[in-house]
């Protein structure tokens, strides 16, 4: 009996509930002119848990928030270009080997201490020893780094390389001997870290002695909403003054008070086939599968027609690399599919598994909706979702799966940060990808120093992904970033970053 | 005098009843009809609300939720009817010989059971899950074999019950075979202790399956099942789709309810008995 009387309680619950939801979505909120001081409460949706030292930080939510905390001598800018940030200017000599950074005057640290050639050398030394960043050993083991008596940094290559203000940006200048990185991280940044309280958040202040143009919000609280939902449901109630990477669902219900922002994510989103697997080792089952997806029908099923379609490795914010034919390349084509199948010998389909990390949502969608859509050429797709660490040891470390919907970022804004880790032999090359023609183009782009000629040779070389079906690639996927509506002065990186420096109200 | 009290005592079995059957004849029509494919996406209706044509609305693929739902309640009520034919049979077993003989076997059966027991079910079977990796025939055998406990248990203190029972007595001076007085003379006098627990353990399946589909280890995701349903439109209760939530909430709801009833009502007509 006592079960019934729960039962029958906790279908009142689910009832009320379903009401509460009603009523929240249909009225209006009440334009909320609340008091605010200068300040901002931040949503992010997972905690600072890898390391806070510059070096060690793997996860690029990480990164975007602590790139307000570190700088090195240049920086990305929002339009992708890289400018002075702890140098003022930078010399390039004739032959394009030695390149002379001019520093800024009176550069401190959040400490307090002033930027001596002392802290040079240890930041490039120690970033040298133990960065995480897999491009950056390629730039040490070609440039030699000193330090002058007149406050310049001389980068000395071996050979010519011009990406090298990309790698400069992620040498972060760190004050030399400090200890606590890990737990209490100084830089010369705009904003100087506070403190951090683990799964819950990360306080950062405006820095008053930074030698730049100054920020202008004086306090950034970053909290921590591991649960979409519960991030949802703080903007509704205000909350929250800015969070980004939500979607088009999470956006949906927030009050007027708030501004919308579409951007993108920045990341290759395709269907990742693995090419040594059979039946995909043949390129024209791979092909077929690229025939088989509607891209269109994606985008709108996963996020209403937003998001922007790919053609290849690259994504739009590469302005120069980014090849717009290559978008459309496979038109949706099912007899086509089903044709080039039966010519690679599965005239009746085959089954296949994608494995899907289940801590994206994106990609989960994604992947269902292409499993309904390879229905039609015959193909029997299982979505699998598996955890995060299991995707990460599986999928891409030991390569062990058919096909996974997923997304890859670029850490800098250079065609190799995208295009190398498909080079055969590569670590990072998860598909097995070998095609010997990629590979001639990618060594002869990365041996010429002529700009105009490089980007042909990385445009070449992404064709060569397309044409050989290296995967079905789908989109660069909307995102969204929701602000008060009194914030201004927001800018949308190409990378993974956001700039606090430049917010501010616009009533204060 | 037994017609009246079973009248007396039996609304909860007929209701219990009443709604079970139908939640079954509809799930099982639903193996060969549904209004809509349950799989077919429509980006026109992404998210569209209750109407005539969708009773239910749709999902954010457009899906009808209706279609999905009896679906869904068809892989959910595949998986309790396995779990338990495997874990009660198995189950009833173990119970029936280690408490008709008893001795070592049976100390170290039920100790077995205990260890099993001793461990919240749901945490046993994601351990379980995350190592063999998930997949149907995987979450069957593991809930099994997390059942056969409770089923051994019960098993056993009835059979130690009917063991000095004169008729048993009676059997064996016959020269009745141990495996024929357990088997044909005193597991037919245990059916009444045996089928509310048999029912409230269908239940538990159902709530176990739809809880771990619910924390995305069930089965593989483009199946639609009420657990997964119910943690894909949580996303949606709040911001535009709240009928999601609801339809598929009332549905594992309404099955439990059932069922719950159903088990309820059995043991009271067997108290009563």
């Amino acid at each position: 009996m006592k079960k019934v009387l729960a039962l029958v309680l906790a279908m009142t619950m689910l009832v009320g509930l379903a009401a509460c939801g009603g009523s929240g979505s249909s009225q209006p909120v009440e334009p909320a002119k609340k008091e605010h001081g200068n300040e901002i409460v931040v949503g992010i949706p997972q905690d600072l848990g890898d390391s806070l030292d510059p070096y060690q930080m793997s996860s690029a939510g990480t990164r975007e928030i602590l790139t307000n905390v570190f700088e090195g001598l240049y920086k990305p800018n929002s339009d992708g270009d890289y400018v002075p940030a702890i140098a003022s200017s930078c010399e390039i000599s004739e032959d394009g080997l030695t390149y002379t950074f001019h520093l800024n005057e009176g550069v401190t640290f959040h400490n307090g201490k002033t930027l001596t050639n002392a802290d040079l050398e240890y930041s490039f030394a120690k970033c040298a020893e133990t960065t995480l960043d897999s491009s950056l050993p390629k730039f040490f083991a070609n440039a030699d780094i000193t330090v002058n008596g007149k406050g310049q940094v001389i980068v000395q290559l071996k050979e010519a390389m011009s990406d090298i203000f990309a790698y400069i940006s992620l040498i972060y200048i760190i004050p030399a001997d400090y200890a606590d990185q890990l737990t209490a991280p100084i830089g010369t940044g705009p904003y100087k870290f506070v403190s951090r309280s683990v799964q819950e958040n990360v306080i950062l202040e405006k820095f008053e002695e930074y030698y730049g143009e100054k920020a202008k919000i004086d306090k950034i609280t970053c909290k921590v909403f591991e649960d979409g939902t519960a991030l949802v449901t703080a903007l509704n109630a205000g909350a929250i003054d800015f969070a980004t990477h939500l979607s088009l669902d999470q956006v949906a219900g927030v009050g007027s008070d708030y501004q919308v922002i579409e951007g993108t994510t920045n990341v290759v989103q395709a269907l990742y086939i693995n090419n040594a697997a059979k039946p995909f080792d043949d390129i024209r089952v791979r092909q077929a599968l690229c025939y088989a997806v509607n891209v269109d029908d994606v985008l709108q099923l996963v996020a209403n027609g937003h998001g922007t379609k790919l053609g290849t490795s690259i994504y739009p914010s590469f302005k120069k690399y980014f090849d717009s034919s290559l978008v459309g390349y496979y038109k949706y084509d099912v007899e086509k599919a089903k044709s080039l199948l039966a010519e690679a010998g599965y005239p009746n389909g085959f089954d296949m598994t994608i494995t899907v990390p289940s801590v994206y949502p994106i990609h989960v969608n994604t992947a269902l909706v292409i499993a309904e859509q390879l229905k039609a050429a015959g193909i029997n797709a299982q979505v699998q979702e598996v955890e995060w660490n299991t995707w990460l040891t599986d999928v891409y470390s030991n390569r062990d799966f058919e096909t996974t919907v997923s997304g890859f970022d670029a850490s800098t804004l250079t065609a190799n940060a995208l295009l190398e880790r498909w080079t055969s032999g590569h670590k990072k090359n998860m598909i097995n990808f070998a095609n010997s023609e990629y590979d001639e183009y990618m060594t002869k782009a990365n041996s010429t120093t002529d700009e105009a000629e490089r980007t042909k040779l990385f445009i070449a070389a992404s064709r060569v992904l397309t044409e050989n079906a290296a995967n079905v690639y789908i989109q660069d996927a909307a995102e969204f970033t929701v602000m008060n509506g009194l914030l201004d002065g927001y800018q949308s990186y190409p990378l993974y970053r956001i700039n606090f420096a430049s917010l501010y109200y616009t009533d204060l | 005098m037994q017609k009246n009290k079973i009248k007396k005592l039996n609304w909860m079995v007929y209701t219990g009843g009443i709604i079970t059957a139908i939640i079954f004849i509809i799930v099982l029509i639903g193996r060969f009809y549904t209004p809509y494919d349950p799989s077919a996406m429509n980006g026109q209706l992404r998210l569209a609300g209750p109407s005539l044509a969708h009773i239910m609305g749709c999902d954010n693929f457009g899906r009808d939720i209706f279609s999905r739902v009896v679906e869904g309640a068809g892989t959910t009520l595949t998986i309790a009817v396995l779990v338990i034919l495997i874990g009660a049979s198995v189950g009833i077993f173990i119970g029936a010989l280690t408490g008709y003989f008893g001795g070592v076997v049976d100390e170290v059966f039920m100790r077995v059971c205990d260890l099993i027991t001793a461990f919240p079910s749901i945490m046993l079977a994601l351990i379980i899950i995350a190592i063999l990796s998930p997949s149907e025939k995987n979450i069957i055998w593991c809930l099994a074999i997390l059942f056969i406990p409770s089923f051994a248990r019960v098993t056993r203190s009835e059979m130690v019950k009917q063991k000095s029972q004169n008729y048993v007595k009676l059997a064996k001076l016959m020269g009745a075979g141990s495996f024929r007085i357990i088997f044909v003379h005193i597991l037919p006098n245990m059916v009444p202790v045996l089928l509310p627990t048999i029912t409230i353990g269908f239940n538990n399946a159902v709530l176990a399956e739809a809880s771990m589909s619910f924390l995305g280890v069930g089965v593989s995701a483009n199946k639609p099942s009420l657990g997964r349903m119910l943690s894909e439109s949580q996303n949606f209760l709040v911001t535009g789709a709240p009928w999601y939530a609801i339809s598929v909430g009332l549905a594992i709801v309404l099955l439990i309810l059932g069922l719950s009833l159903l088990g309820e009502g059995l043991q009271q007509w067997r108290r009563n008995r």
